[in-house]
């Protein structure tokens, strides 16, 4: 069971399933939430390019069944804490199909797409994972939803829809222009070759 | 229309939305919370709205400042609001937002029920997965129990998409609502086999993941797995069911033997060969799983592992530690440490280093020193630990001193030795003790040195070290136990110099203490402030009597007698209660209930007064407690079943402590007593060595005899005999179990589980036979709104919203004719009360309208009027048989007539009038088929007395076994019911006819049955066949399915587009299938059965049933 939802750079809110970690809601979890964001991320922003990509953050993120594994693209990482029941390479796999997903969906993916459209990288993290546990992992397949839920939601809003969305156009071109690429690079896992079992 | 519309959103497209909110808080990185909290207001105005859209927006903003940690709960009724619009992009918005803040907390919650009922059955398939994804966050234990039956339904939903969904939530839901695992699991593994691949690698998923807590109940589904994997392409599939096939194995030892020489080598391979960091932790982190079952194939790789200790990645040098744990021998201890302490000394200043202390202690101590076998080298390693600063563990090493002094009796001396070095040197220790954990550790060695003065070489010294000014610069209970421990140490210096007739020198003892103490009562904290100042006194006290030339030591030292035995953790718990012995029986009977409140303040009163004149204890003097002492020591040592609990403090002395019990090997001797200076552990690996070489050289010799004795046999022995665990002696014998376990302690190894473990909720054996009493629960009857659900509760609810009208109508009759009303109706079992209760009135209205109008003719006859509506049906779940324990399907399958051929009918009785009904008595008529059982002796003609009486608007339900001889035919019985209606005016006798109607549909039991066991039934061939065809059907086929699961009791075994294949058994055993197709507004029912009759007449019931829609 994945248990945490990703974390991405300094500035991007978190969605942390705190309920999946502690198991024991209490009405400070957004405290604790935002602790656990703060030392992940402290963590993980100190740890060099180079050693590998996982992490025991302790009982911090709920006991040492737990790990943290993540990914660094550019000025984004994302993190995903899972539990002993998810393969470690499974999951850093699952992390590129989820920016790469993200690529797709955002047309060539920038930093600031994921910090002004939180909803929609929830929406699209919602077709893969669910409920703290992988759901999709094929990405044509979750694009196909995802894009489907588009036209949807455009048919839905219709006429009412246009003025909001030419004024929310204009809002948009004050943006400063920002180079639109996080730079997804060709990231090879080496799998070792397994003997057959035959 | 339109227009308004448009304007609408004209007016709140300059409303700011998210994005704008993002902006902000960007602009506002000065000011940011308050910026927030104006936008917060904000929000709050814009919730108050009617508009949809704008409230979605709101809570859209409001998720986004959730995400940065504030506290949106208070917008939970919002949320809902938001959860229930019709349009899918509202509702994701609200969605997102429950899973973000709701929790099982959030009272508001259980008013989602309907609104997520609704959801999931939507025609969108977007909102039922938008809701499965929501409840996926928040679900409870009532929502899993209130939701289980839909999602089930949801799991053979025609598209995969939700599909994958359903059978994704539903481990959530056996989780909150673990009673659920067992029916919907037959289900859950046909998805196993599910033709789209998203909804098998659910499945795979949420099987994987309850196997891995319960792993044997899964074993009967190794098989498949087997197949799965072979057959599968899908890698996410192929990692579970791997992930799962090391969870069974060591269920299957077979399975993982072959497995593990290769796999350990592979590792091997890649920490060597490949430098990828990612795949240097994996392989640490295998070879530790297989650590705890086949310890030796990692063992040969400990220099390979503890060369990663020095890798510059934490993650891999705490992976490589953690192995290190399991992979120490009393071989290898001595070794791994030194290396250990090595790494310690390179990484100052970290966590990594306080990570490597506790790792040091863990493996040292792990399982009761099992590994140690020279405890001077252990204290050493701890002594050493100490010159560690700023280390948080300090207590550990503490700890771990106290623990090995007191358990480990024939190391005391020399730990004493190292702990009063220690107090001498605290000043390096102490040095900066604001911050600095490792002065814990001068907490345990001032106990040590106080508690077993009597080894100390120069107490003098030791004393002079702890009555230091520095020492009050120490935390309070540090300083507290300095005090305790200083007079223990004083009273044994002050024993020593009366023996030696010292007379100046004990005094000079007691001025310094005089001197000295002041100090600590000085002290701002109390506990030491309190008994430094008692024993100043005392002291002073003392000092007194020196001056008279009194000896004291003697009374001293008796403060404290006595020696401190360590008890196991669990030493009571082992002692068994003793026969005869009730742990719960009352010592004093309990005030009888008859006593109340206001008699309690005088039994108080009572009490209060006993304990003040309960005799005080006399005040013992010195004389009368020496005395009593001698009394006691003289009975202990004549009674020969006393357990000797410690020796007196001066024998204690005179003897070398423990002797009896532990025998000190010899070699023993060659380690120097004393360590000059701070002590070096690694002295210790070369006097360890030579001893092991010793003890070698004398078992070579002593098999070489052997051998010499065993000339003629062929017996091979290891030339190079590699030393095992078994032949290492330690040097210190520790017996530290049996000692301090209680005499008649159990073996027993009892659970260490935890009661509160979600997971065990969950071990639940799944290959037994599922019983009727396992069904999930249906939907309750008060949700009305909901006329759209796919699954059998959509025919009640249809006809319900029919039914009010005419219910109205009767209504109104019946409060103008002040009548009497009683409801019967059939049951199924307590749970499923409400549930059936509606069926059976909607199913039979005509019926009670039919009746009504007889009852009515009549009444009109009397001016106290009756109303009786009176209707039984034969129920099918509650079987004679199932009353026994047995679970009802291997009952039918084994065809016992006596049992299969009875069914009880439960009958509620409700009395709606304002009258007192008692005396109530039912009588069926009965037929030669169907008979009612009626007590021995009692005539066909007898009723059967209901067992109760029914006070105005109360109900009550009875239940009737009947026999039956035949199950082919509908039967209806006629009955009648009698009692007595006693008001104010009297009593009258009256009595109700009804009819029973026992339906064919009503002999048949819902039972699941899987694709392909239905295939094999139909392909068998001795099933008959018969059809209808009802035309003009305008309900969709998933409310047709519904209704003929509800009605008539069958389950769907497949469903492909508009054609289904469906199932059921009737209580005697015949299988019954149907292939119902629709095709526009016809639908077609082709049915299958070993039966032809019953077939025949089910499927009129079913054309009776269709025609209605």
């Amino acid at each position: 069971m994945a248990l945490l939802r990703p974390l991405f750079a300094s500035d991007w809110p978190t969605r942390l399933d705190i309920r999946a970690v502690s198991s024991r809601p209490t009405p400070k979890s957004e405290d604790i939430q935002q602790q656990i964001i703060r030392e992940t991320f402290h963590l993980v922003s100190k740890r060099d390019e180079n050693v590998c990509n996982f992490l025991e953050g302790g009982l911090l993120i709920g006991g040492s069944d737990n790990k943290l594994i993540y990914r660094h693209y550019a000025t984004l990482y994302f993190v995903f804490c899972v539990d002993s029941s998810e393969s470690e390479l499974g999951i850093l796999d699952l992390i590129q199909v989820f920016v790469e997903t993200l690529d797709k969906c955002f047309e060539n993916v920038c930093e600031l797409d994921l910090i002004f459209h939180v909803d929609k990288v929830h929406n699209i993290l919602a077709e893969m994972v669910m409920g703290g546990m992988v759901l999709e992992t094929n990405m044509n397949e979750i694009v196909t939803q995802i894009d489907a839920q588009n036209k949807l939601e455009k048919s839905e809003a219709g006429l009412a829809g246009a003025p909001a969305r030419a004024v929310s156009a204009v809002k948009n071109m004050n943006l400063p222009e920002i180079p639109r690429n996080i730079n997804i690079g060709d990231i090879s896992i080496k799998v070792p070759n397994l003997p057959s079992f035959k | 229309m339109a227009l308004k519309m448009v304007k609408g959103s004209i007016d709140r497209m300059f409303d700011k939305n998210l994005q704008d909110l993002v902006r902000g808080i960007r602009n506002h990185k000065e000011d940011e919370a308050k910026y927030i909290s104006q936008c917060i207001d904000e929000i709050k105005q814009e919730l108050k709205q009617d508009n949809i859209a704008v409230k979605a927006n709101a809570v859209c903003k409001l998720t986004y400042l959730q995400m940065l940690g504030y506290d949106i709960s208070w917008a939970a009724f919002n949320i809902i609001e938001v959860m229930s619009a019709s349009k899918f992009t509202f509702k994701r918005i609200g969605y997102l937002a429950a899973s973000q803040c709701f929790h099982e907390g959030t009272d508001v919650i259980m008013l989602t029920t309907n609104q997520i009922r609704k959801d999931l059955s939507s025609p969108n398939q977007y909102d039922t997965g938008v809701a499965l994804t929501g409840l996926s966050c928040f679900v409870t234990p009532d929502l899993a129990r209130d939701l289980a039956n839909d999602i089930m339904t949801l799991m053979s939903h025609t598209k995969p998409y939700i599909r994958k969904k359903a059978v994704l939530i539903m481990y959530k839901v056996f989780l909150k609502y673990p009673e659920s695992l067992r029916p919907a699991f037959p289900r859950l593994k046909e998805k196993l086999e599910d033709p789209d691949p998203g909804v098998q690698s659910a499945a795979v998923n949420v099987i994987c993941e309850l196997a891995r807590r319960n792993p044997k109940n899964y074993l009967s589904l190794a098989p498949l797995f087997f197949k799965l994997m072979t057959s599968s392409t899908n890698n996410w599939v192929l990692i579970k069911i791997i992930k799962l096939f090391g969870a069974l194995t060591p269920l299957e030892p077979r399975l993982g033997k072959k497995l593990i020489e290769p796999l350990t080598n592979l590792i091997h391979r890649i920490l060597i060969e490949d430098s990828d960091q990612n795949l240097k932790y994996l392989g640490l982190l295998a070879m530790s799983k297989i650590l705890k079952t086949h310890p030796k194939s990692v063992q040969s790789h400990k220099d390979l592992i503890l060369q990663c200790l020095d890798d510059k990645d934490e993650s891999i040098r705490l992976r490589a530690l953690d192995l290190l744990y399991g992979m120490v021998s009393k071989k290898n201890l001595m070794e791994i440490v030194k290396k250990l302490m090595i790494h310690v000394d390179k990484a100052e200043g970290t966590t990594y280093r306080d990570e490597l202390l506790t790792k040091i202690i863990d493996i040292c101590s792990q399982s009761n020193y099992q590994y140690i076998t020279n405890f001077e080298w252990y204290i050493s390693i701890l002594v050493e630990l100490t010159r560690l600063e700023g280390t948080r563990h300090g207590h550990l090493i503490a700890a771990q001193m106290l623990d090995v002094a007191i358990r480990v009796k024939a190391i005391r001396k020399f730990a004493v030795s190292q702990m009063a070095m220690l107090l001498d040197n605290a000043h390096l220790i102490a040095s900066n003790t604001q911050r600095n954990g490792i002065c814990e550790v001068l907490y345990a060695a001032a106990w040590i040195c106080g508690e077993f003065s009597e080894h100390l070489e120069e107490p003098n010294q030791t004393l002079e070290a702890m009555l230091r000014p520095k020492v009050t610069t120490l935390p309070g209970h540090i300083q507290a136990v300095y005090v305790q421990n200083m007079v223990k140490l004083y009273a044994s210096i002050l024993q020593q110099k009366e023996q030696a007739g010292e007379k100046e020198s004990s005094q000079e003892i007691t001025q310094l203490m005089i001197d000295r103490l002041p100090q600590f009562v000085q002290s701002a904290d109390l506990e030491v402030q309190e008994r430094a100042s008692c024993i100043l006194q005392l002291i002073k006290y003392i000092q007194k009597l020196q001056a008279k030339e009194v000896p004291v030591a003697e009374e001293v030292i008796a403060l404290f007698a006595g020696e401190l035995n360590p008890v196991a953790p669990k030493a009571q718990k082992k002692v068994p209660v003793p026969e005869g012995l009730d742990l719960d029986a009352w010592i004093n009977e309990p005030p009888s209930d008859s006593e109340s409140e206001d008699e309690k303040p005088k039994t108080i009163f009572h009490d209060e007064e006993q304990r003040h004149s309960r005799p005080r204890q006399p005040e013992m003097d010195e004389e009368e407690l020496a005395r009593r002492r001698e009394a006691r020591k003289q009975e202990q040592a004549n009674n020969p079943f006393y357990i000797k609990s410690s020796p007196s403090p001066q024998k204690r002395y005179q003897d070398t402590p423990g002797v009896e019990h532990i025998p000190v090997v010899q070699i023993d001797l060659s380690v120097p007593l004393k360590v000059p200076g701070m002590p070096m552990s690694d002295q210790y690996v070369k006097l360890e060595e030579e001893r092991r070489h010793k003890q070698k050289l004398e078992k070579d010799k002593k098999k070489k005899k052997q051998k010499k004795e065993k000339k003629g046999k062929h017996h091979r022995h290891n030339s190079l005999h590699t030393e095992s665990d078994e032949d290492i002696a330690p040097a210190q014998h520790v017996d530290i179990i049996t000692e301090e376990m209680p005499e008649n302690a159990l073996p027993s190894d009892e659970d260490d589980k935890d009661p509160n473990d979600p997971y065990k909720a969950l071990d639940i054996d799944l290959d037994k036979p599922l019983a009727d009493s396992e069904k999930l629960p249906v939907q309750k009857h008060r949700n009305t709104e909901n006329l759209k659900s796919p699954d059998t509760e959509v025919p009640l609810v249809e006809k319900k919203s029919k039914k009010p009208k005419k219910k109205e109508k009767k209504h109104k009759e019946r409060e103008r004719e002040k009548e009497k009303k009683k409801d019967k109706e059939r049951k199924v079992d307590e749970e499923e009360k409400k549930v059936i209760l509606r069926h059976k009135s909607s199913k039979h209205k005509k019926k009670k309208h039919k009746k009504e109008k007889e009852e009515k003719s009549k009444e009109k006859k009397k001016s106290k009027k009756k109303h009786h509506h009176s209707e039984e049906e034969p129920v099918e779940s509650v079987q004679n048989g199932t009353l026994d324990d047995e679970p009802l399907p291997t009952y039918d399958i084994q065809g016992n007539l006596q049992n299969d051929s009875q069914v009880t009918v439960s009958v509620i009785f409700e009395n709606k009038s304002t009258s007192f009904v008692k005396s109530m008595e039912l009588n069926v008529l009965d037929s030669l088929n169907t008979k009612m059982i009626r007590p021995e002796g009692s005539s066909v003609h007898d009723g059967i007395p209901v067992p109760f009486q029914l006070p105005p608007g109360i109900s009550n339900e009875a239940q009737f076994v009947f026999t039956l001889q035949s199950i082919v035919m509908a039967q209806k019985l006629k009955g009648t019911l009698s009692f007595i209606v006693k008001n104010d005016e009297g009593s009258t006798h009256e009595k109700l006819d009804f009819k029973l109607h026992f339906s064919c549909a009503s002999y048949l039991i819902t039972t699941p049955c899987y694709s392909d066991a239905f295939a094999k039934l139909l392909e068998s061939g001795d099933l008959h066949m018969n059809s209808i065809k009802v035309d003009g059907i305008s309900i969709s086929f998933q409310h047709l399915l519904a209704k003929i699961c509800f009605h008539h009791h069958f389950s769907v075994v497949e469903r492909v587009d508009s054609c289904a294949s469906m199932y059921s058994r009737s209580i005697q055993g015949h299988h019954v299938c149907l292939l119902v197709k629709k095709v526009k507004n016809s639908v077609s029912v082709d049915g299958k059965c070993n039966e032809p009759t019953l077939l025949s007449n089910l499927l009129d019931e079913m054309k009776e049933t269709l025609s209605m829609c």
